[in-house]
């Protein structure tokens, strides 16, 4: 990169990519993959959310990574958006669950209320 | 023996043989090969052209670096306070005791060593301990157990994640 | 300029930018832009509901908003000061499970778990590398400098140190080659603020040290960071050659004639590493001992060159202030401490964790609100903030504003924010040992005072503790504390005894009962307290009895048992197993104590 355009250009594409892979994406999962989520088990989580996905044979689902966010204590984390609809965030989500949660939420498209992180003022 | 020079070959070539990566050299050395033994510290200090002395200064200032022999396997414990209060005493009764070793001791058999390490920001999902380097959260007496059994059971290293 | 009203809003909500827009408009129409400002923020919750924002200095949540909310929130709450009581967040029919958004400002964590790091793409999506290039392109060093200045940044590593000061000495200094250094060996217990950064978001930490990289005239850098961090370490080592192949890193940078290039080094498990003389010589490859200083890094740091160090936290803070500009921050805080701080609260809490806050907020609102109170509902006795260098805070100052200055005041320290709550059921006496056993432990053995000094000051809390203190115990602590303090080469000798002097300020009468009475009043210290069955509760159901590991306990079925003091080991378990209640402990403090 040799100029503050070229900046600006990557800028533009990765969000562009970003609205892309939104349209052809009808579900997103989101394993945070920080330190504390991997003790916790999140490697095993993601690894059994891809076999699910194969095995159900979904393919509009973009399985992603993020850092921490902050919710340790409730490792491994796992959070599902259906199109733009709001996040829900799953705690202590072993991979024991992930089966559960591909057929009712991302599949059957009902969130999992008592597995959820609720959010308070 | 042999083995280890050509492994400090590799790792000096990792660093490009950079007296400033002593510590890094060290470190990885020791987890290579479970600890640095004195052949291998003059080794060190000839190939990096620096003071014996001060190569085996290094290697006893820090506590990753192993002077000493160690098992195959290397369980760490976190012993600050965050891990002990969320049931850390617990954990470290069944290491010792599945082992049979105290902290600080390897087995016998050469197989396994055990060690305290400091914290490693994992306070939340506590008690943590490592195993080759591999990290485990939310420990108890029983993960502690099937835990051990899965390392014992495969020569590999067995896991690829965390215990759930 | 201060405003009189911050909003944020979560602008990664769908349908945010159009509620935004909404805003906006308003806020112009009614010319209120000089005095209200607009920030995006990340959402502002884990469970997000639809377009929030809150509105600072009240902290009034605002969630599910539409662009015709936006226009009345303008008209109602910020024009005739009258809040929307139907659009505000109302959510405690759940058990509550995480810190209320309200108090929580993310300036350091804004991207921390919402982008990939793996991928800078996403990091440049939020901005990323814009305050590089504004600053390589539109601003002098002194520019940078002088915005530093405004933004009120401090380090956030301890000290507190002003950061453009500390840049300014390091542009100073006469030198061709000096050296960025950024600080990631977080060593104290229960702090893991700059794990999360550097694995979360590790080119906000990166583009701040190019920043100062630019400032003082350095073309080199190191990462420092502890090898019990695995993963932020590929994380970062993956980000610095993302940052390498995009030229965002290396010779001629954005086409600039600005080249700098990074390399990560890490510990090897020494606490002192974390002092910044310490860590220096172990860059340098030698045991991580500190140096006395002046000289200061600034002039004679890493291979005696002009060396700038700043931890984590602090580089991170830096591209935001360099884009929004140093006022948005100095909106933030007291009038000495800008800027959010990110605390790593532990203890006797219902919620623990890491969270972000303006500087200002109170003990109170720390160990209550985001900390959801003490758990099991005990009595709140004092919490040590900074670190095992820190010192303890009594109840008496819950409402204090948690400052740098404030903190200093009462004898602690902000530390890298560690935020330990203790309750009734904490012995001061027995934290003060436990810390000093850290830090008598961690001292590298260089300076005398805080290798005997340590080592001395132990033995007395130990024998304390254990009931073999001493008339005048207390005032040879106080003597050697002073003295080490003083005496010290480096922070962590002079910082050790801060646990034992803020106890025995404020905690006197805990250290006077375990010596002239031999009790321990929160009945902690082993050798002080004494298991008892209640003769009249207990039903002799033989189970303390079995579970005793050493036979203490006796009695027949069906009657009160009893436990010898001279056997028991006082392991707690058959308090755990009474299914009735029966046994307590008692700190009566006329036990013979050998």
């Amino acid at each position: 990169m040799k100029s503050l355009e070229e900046l600006q250009k990557i800028k533009e594409r990765a969000l562009e990519r970003r609205r892309m892979s939104a349209e052809g994406v009808r579900v997103r999962v989101v394993v945070a993959m920080g330190t504390c989520g991997i003790a916790a088990g999140a490697r095993d989580t993601m690894t059994a959310i891809l076999g699910e996905l194969e095995k159900q044979k979904v393919t509009d689902v973009a399985v992603t990574q993020t850092g921490c966010i902050g919710l340790c204590e409730y490792e491994p984390i796992v959070q599902v958006q259906i199109g733009e609809g709001d996040m829900v965030t799953y705690g202590k989500l072993g991979a024991d669950r992930v089966p559960t949660l591909i057929e009712k939420h991302v599949v059957g498209g009902e969130p999992i209320a008592e597995w959820a992180i609720k959010q308070t003022a | 023996m042999e083995e280890h020079m050509n492994l400090l070959t590799t790792v000096l070539e990792r660093y490009g043989a950079d007296p400033e990566a002593l510590v890094e050299i060290l470190r990885d050395l020791s987890q290579e090969t479970g600890y640095v033994s004195q052949e291998l510290l003059v080794a060190v200090a000839d190939r990096l052209q620096l003071p014996r002395s001060h190569v085996h200064s290094v290697a006893s200032f820090y506590s990753m670096i192993s002077v000493e022999p160690r098992g195959r396997h290397t369980v760490q414990m976190c012993q600050d306070a965050p891990c002990h209060v969320a049931g850390g005493r617990e954990v470290w009764q069944a290491l010792e005791e599945t082992l049979g070793i105290h902290f600080g001791e390897t087995t016998p058999d050469g197989e396994w060593t055990l060690q305290v390490t400091s914290c490693l920001g994992l306070c939340s999902v506590g008690p943590v301990i490592t195993i080759d380097g591999e990290v485990f959260g939310n420990m108890t007496h029983a993960k502690v157990q099937e835990l051990l059994g899965r390392y014992r059971g495969c020569c590999c290293g067995g896991s690829q994640g965390g215990a759930a | 300029m201060t405003y009189r009203a911050n909003i944020l809003i979560s602008s990664s909500a769908p349908g945010a930018q159009a509620v935004e827009q909404a805003l906006l408009e308003k806020i112009y129409e009614h010319h209120l832009d000089g005095e209200v400002q607009v920030m995006q923020a990340a959402t502002l919750g884990p469970q997000a509901q639809g377009v929030e924002l809150v509105i600072y200095p009240e902290g009034t949540h605002y969630v599910q908003l539409t662009p015709e909310d936006a226009r009345l929130i303008v008209e109602e709450h910020l024009l005739k000061g009258r809040p929307i009581a139907r659009l505000m967040f109302k959510g405690i029919e759940v058990e509550p499970l995480e810190a209320p958004a309200s108090k929580e400002i993310r300036v350091v964590l804004r991207n921390v778990g919402k982008i990939d790091p793996g991928n800078i793409d996403d990091y440049i999506a939020v901005d990323g590398y814009g305050a590089l290039g504004k600053v390589l392109t539109e601003m002098t060093p002194e520019q940078v400098l002088d915005e530093l200045k405004r933004s009120g940044l401090r380090g956030r590593g301890g000290a507190g140190f002003p950061t453009h000061l500390k840049w300014t000495f390091a542009r100073n200094a006469p030198g061709d080659e000096k050296f960025v250094i950024c600080n990631g060996d977080e060593g104290d217990p229960g702090a893991f603020m700059n794990r999360r950064v550097l694995e979360g978001d590790p080119h906000a930490v990166i583009e701040g040290m190019a920043i100062a990289a630019y400032v003082i005239g350095a073309r080199q850098g190191y990462f420092y960071v502890r090898a019990e961090y695995p993963i932020a370490i590929s994380t970062l080592r993956l980000a610095i050659q993302q940052a390498r192949d995009y030229g965002l890193l290396g010779n001629n940078i954005l086409g600039t004639d600005f080249s700098f290039d990074l390399e990560v080094r890490m510990g090897a498990g020494a606490f002192v590493c974390g002092e910044e003389t310490a860590l220096m010589q172990s860059i340098e490859g030698a045991r991580g001992m500190p140096t006395t200083r002046p000289p200061f890094p600034a002039t004679k740091g890493l291979w005696a060159k002009p060396s700038n160090i700043n931890n984590v936290e602090t580089y991170a803070n830096v591209p935001q202030i360099i884009l929004k500009g140093g006022e948005w921050f100095a909106s933030m805080g007291t009038e000495k401490s800008k800027g959010t701080k990110t605390f790593a609260i532990a203890g006797k809490v219902k919620r623990t964790g890491l969270i972000e806050v303006p500087l200002g907020v109170t003990i109170r609102e720390i160990v209550y609100d985001v900390g959801g109170g003490i758990l099991n509902d005990k009595k709140f006795k004092a919490v040590q903030t900074g670190g095992p260098m820190g010192g303890c805070i009594p109840e008496k100052y819950l409402d204090l504003p948690v400052d740098y200055e404030n903190l200093a005041k009462v004898g602690s320290i902000m530390g890298s924010g560690g935020f330990v709550v203790m309750d009734e059921d904490t012995c001061m006496v027995d934290i003060a040992r436990f810390f000093m056993e850290f830090t008598q432990d961690e001292s590298c053995g260089k300076c005398v005072p805080c290798r005997v000094g340590t080592r001395r000051m132990l033995e007395i809390l130990t024998d304390i503790c254990e009931g073999r203190g001493q008339p005048g115990d207390i005032e040879r602590l106080e003597a050697m504390a002073k003295y080490i303090a003083r005496a010290s080469l480096c922070g962590l000798g002079q910082g050790a005894p801060n646990p034992v002097l803020s106890t025995i300020e404020n905690f006197r009468d805990e250290y006077e009962a375990h010596i002239y009475e031999k009790r321990c009043p929160a009945k902690v210290c082993k050798p002080l307290i004494e298991y008892i069955i209640d003769p009249e509760t207990c039903i002799g159901c033989t189970r303390c009895a079995r579970n005793c590991p050493v036979n203490a306990i006796s009695g027949k079925p069906k009657q009160a048992h009893l436990i010898d003091p001279s056997v028991c080991v006082r392991c707690g378990i058959c308090k755990q197993v009474c299914p009735v209640n029966a046994i307590s402990i008692e700190s009566e403090g006329k036990l013979a104590v050998g």
